[in-house]
């Protein structure tokens, strides 16, 4: 499953956003359908969130920066959010990373042909069979980088 | 007869490819004209053998594992839809010693029933719990709660009855139960699995604490790191619903309660609970200063029971079998259970759910079978990435929360990572650092700033500048981190930076 990347559009907007259930009526949720809809937060869905919602831009400017995942560009068709946290490094994550950041991208960049971002993630609950990465909504685990070579190209294939 | 086969859906159980067994069992079944009725269960914690497909006979339920989808055929050429032993067995799963040593209250059902299943869970002895506490009424539910001295399982251990107890006689028109389903540790998965495995439980044990605490929303906190998850607790809230375990008349009590999922969005220090709250109103996720305990001030200012997935996933069953006997289990003042994750280079993972007092030599030797790599064991890290290295010649500690305090390391979430001899003790100490720099949420300055001096001061030590006059600073910083941040981020990282400091210096000197 590829991520879903479309255009900023201003009727979508304000639709996700008039359809927000009443105790959703906040900035992370909103934000976060904004991100569902058009894959990322693009800043003229900023403003509209503050004036749906009543609050200040910079209060909205506040929540988008803060959380990891909230994104201010499109994405990448795949993401590989590999696990860099400790019980993956026991089992040989470290390893693994340096083998994607020389085959994909340096973590947190994309590779070369633009279908990939390579990612780290603290944990993805799959501690005892790690090295573990969660490709797109799929998770992979006891990794190495031929596993992970033939999950990534199912997900290439899935495209 | 219709043969009932389990294959896990427990996404790690699917991360090694339970999906692929699952479907080519199903095709080899109909290839072969065999009527099989195929149920996706959740993982029975034997991590080491998923996927682990389960037949049921009349002697119980035989496994076989691990099954790759290239070995079913020769699954079904080896008879297994009969239980008959062949190069894949386990034998009956439940006798299996690993399995059958366990005390398994929190964890009774997951892997046993099929997690989205009403039915199956009553069956299993659901709902039971809900139905005493609707007729025990609020205040003799929390006096139960308190009576079985349940304390937080997310790592703090504060009594659960005494937050109930808190919400239950603080007047308000709107009170709210929130689960923190935001398990952060690195070496934990067992709010996952028993979301993933048993969801019911936790809708239950929220029901419960609505009714006892007198409130009627409750909201569960879960990480988007577990997609899975996020997806079973809301399909089984809609099953919840639909059958009057939720909603404007629970069970038929008179009382309403209704839960919502929300899903964070990659932030480690939201699993705090002030910062899951602010999280929850849908701002950012900064630590608020307690006092105000959130029983009192909570989720909109409003009176709150914030408990761990697990915590409140026990409730039913204490409410089910009576408090005292989950009192009866336990050691000290750590009462009952609690669900061991092994995790890490560890030759046998998974959920090891046992009394508390059971030492982590036991944990680490007996249940893990030592390193996966098959090296010696080096170090093993307990209770998330705030909690201490311990060395390979110091496992003879209890599992409690006061008896690992007092060993200088702290229980958490039960998390426990192990590390060969590979392992590079003063990387780790600076991944503490690192980790602190990178989740801080900028609110308190030992932590925000703190953190990045530590990653500095140990990259001086690792590289022999100032030797004696950095580690003495570094020491001063975690005392000062220790001593002056607002919570458990700041102040517990100095915990694996020392330990590791202590007990391995040799690796700081290069």
């Amino acid at each position: 499953m590829a991520h879903r990347v479309s255009p900023w559009a201003l009727e979508a907007g304000q639709e996700l956003l008039q359809r927000l259930p009443a105790d959703e009526r906040l900035i992370l949720p909103a934000l976060q359908a904004v991100q569902q809809h058009f894959g990322y937060v693009p800043k003229e869905a900023v403003a509209q969130v503050a004036v749906t919602l009543n609050v200040s831009v910079a209060d909205v400017h506040g929540v988008l920066t803060y959380y990891h995942e909230l994104r201010t560009t499109p994405p990448a068709p795949i993401t590989v959010a590999v696990c860099v946290a400790e019980a993956c490094q026991a089992s040989g994550s470290r390893e693994l990373v340096a083998h994607l950041e020389t085959e994909i991208a340096p973590l947190g960049g994309r590779s070369a042909d633009g279908v990939v971002d390579l990612v780290e993630v603290f944990c993805l609950g799959n501690c005892a069979l790690g090295p573990a990465a969660l490709i797109n909504e799929r998770l992979v685990g006891r990794l190495t980088a031929t596993t992970l070579e033939s999950a990534l190209s199912d997900a290439r294939v899935a495209l | 007869m219709t043969t009932t086969v389990y294959v896990p859906i427990d996404s790690a159980a699917t991360s090694v490819g339970a999906n692929a067994v699952a479907l080519a069992i199903s095709a080899e079944a109909k290839r072969r004209n065999i009527d099989i009725r195929l149920v996706r269960n959740g993982s029975r914690g034997l991590l080491w053998l998923e996927p682990l497909v389960e037949v049921v006979t009349v002697d119980g339920r035989v496994g076989y594992g691990p099954i790759a989808e290239a070995d079913v055929t020769a699954l079904f050429d080896a008879q297994f839809l009969t239980g008959a032993e062949n190069k894949f067995s386990v034998g009956i799963v439940e006798e299996i010693p690993w399995l059958a040593d366990q005390q398994r209250i929190t964890f009774a059902r997951v892997g046993v029933i099929d997690p989205l299943d009403i039915n199956d869970y009553e069956a299993h002895g659901g709902l039971k719990g809900l139905r005493t506490a609707i007729a025990l009424g609020p205040s003799k539910t929390v006096e139960e709660v308190l009576a079985s001295g349940l304390r937080g399982r997310g790592g703090a251990g504060f009594p659960a009855g005494i937050k109930w107890r808190t919400v239950l006689e603080t007047e308000s028109a709107q009170k709210y139960v929130c689960c923190n389903a935001d398990e952060g540790d690195s070496g934990t998965f067992a709010d996952r699995m028993l979301m993933e495995g048993d969801p019911f439980t936790l809708i239950e044990g929220m029901a419960i604490a609505g009714i006892a605490g007198g409130a009627t929303k409750g909201l569960i906190y879960i990480r988007s790191e577990y997609p899975d998850a996020i997806a079973t607790m809301r399909a089984a809230l809609l099953i919840a619903r639909g059958c009057g375990l939720l909603g404007d008349d629970v069970l038929g009590s008179g009382k309403a309660f209704d839960i919502s999922v929300r899903v964070g969005a990659g932030s480690y220090v939201c699993g705090e609970e002030t910062a899951m709250l602010e999280s929850l109103e849908g701002k950012r996720g900064m630590v608020r200063a307690k006092p105000p305990i959130p029983a009192l001030h909570g989720l909109f200012g409003e009176p709150t029971i914030v408990n761990n997935v697990l915590t409140l996933g026990t409730v039913p069953m204490i409410l089910a079998q009576g408090a005292a006997a989950y009192q009866a289990l336990g050691a000290d003042r750590s009462r009952g259970t609690q669900v061991f994750q092994l995790a890490g280079n560890i030759a046998r993972g998974g959920i090891v759910e046992r009394a508390f007092g059971i030492s982590l030599k036991e944990l680490v030797e007996s249940y893990g079978s030592g390193t996966r790599t098959g090296r010696p064991v080096r170090s093993v890290q307990v209770g998330g990435p705030l909690g201490a290295y311990f060395p390979a010649s110091a496992l003879d500690v209890a599992m409690d929360y006061e008896a690992l305090l007092a060993a200088g390391g702290m229980l958490g979430h039960g998390g426990i990572v192990v590390f060969d001899d590979l392992v590079d003790m003063a990387q780790q100490a600076r991944f503490a650092m690192e980790f602190c720099a990178k989740e801080s949420c900028g609110k308190c300055t030992p932590c925000r700033v703190g953190s990045v001096r530590g990653t500095e001061v140990i990259d001086k030590i690792t590289n022999n500048v100032d030797r004696t006059e950095n580690l003495e600073l570094l020491n001063d910083l975690c005392d000062l981190m220790a001593d002056g941040s607002l919570c458990a981020m700041g102040g517990l990282t100095p915990i694996p930076v020392l330990s590791a400091l202590r007990q391995f210096p040799e690796d700081f000197q290069r």
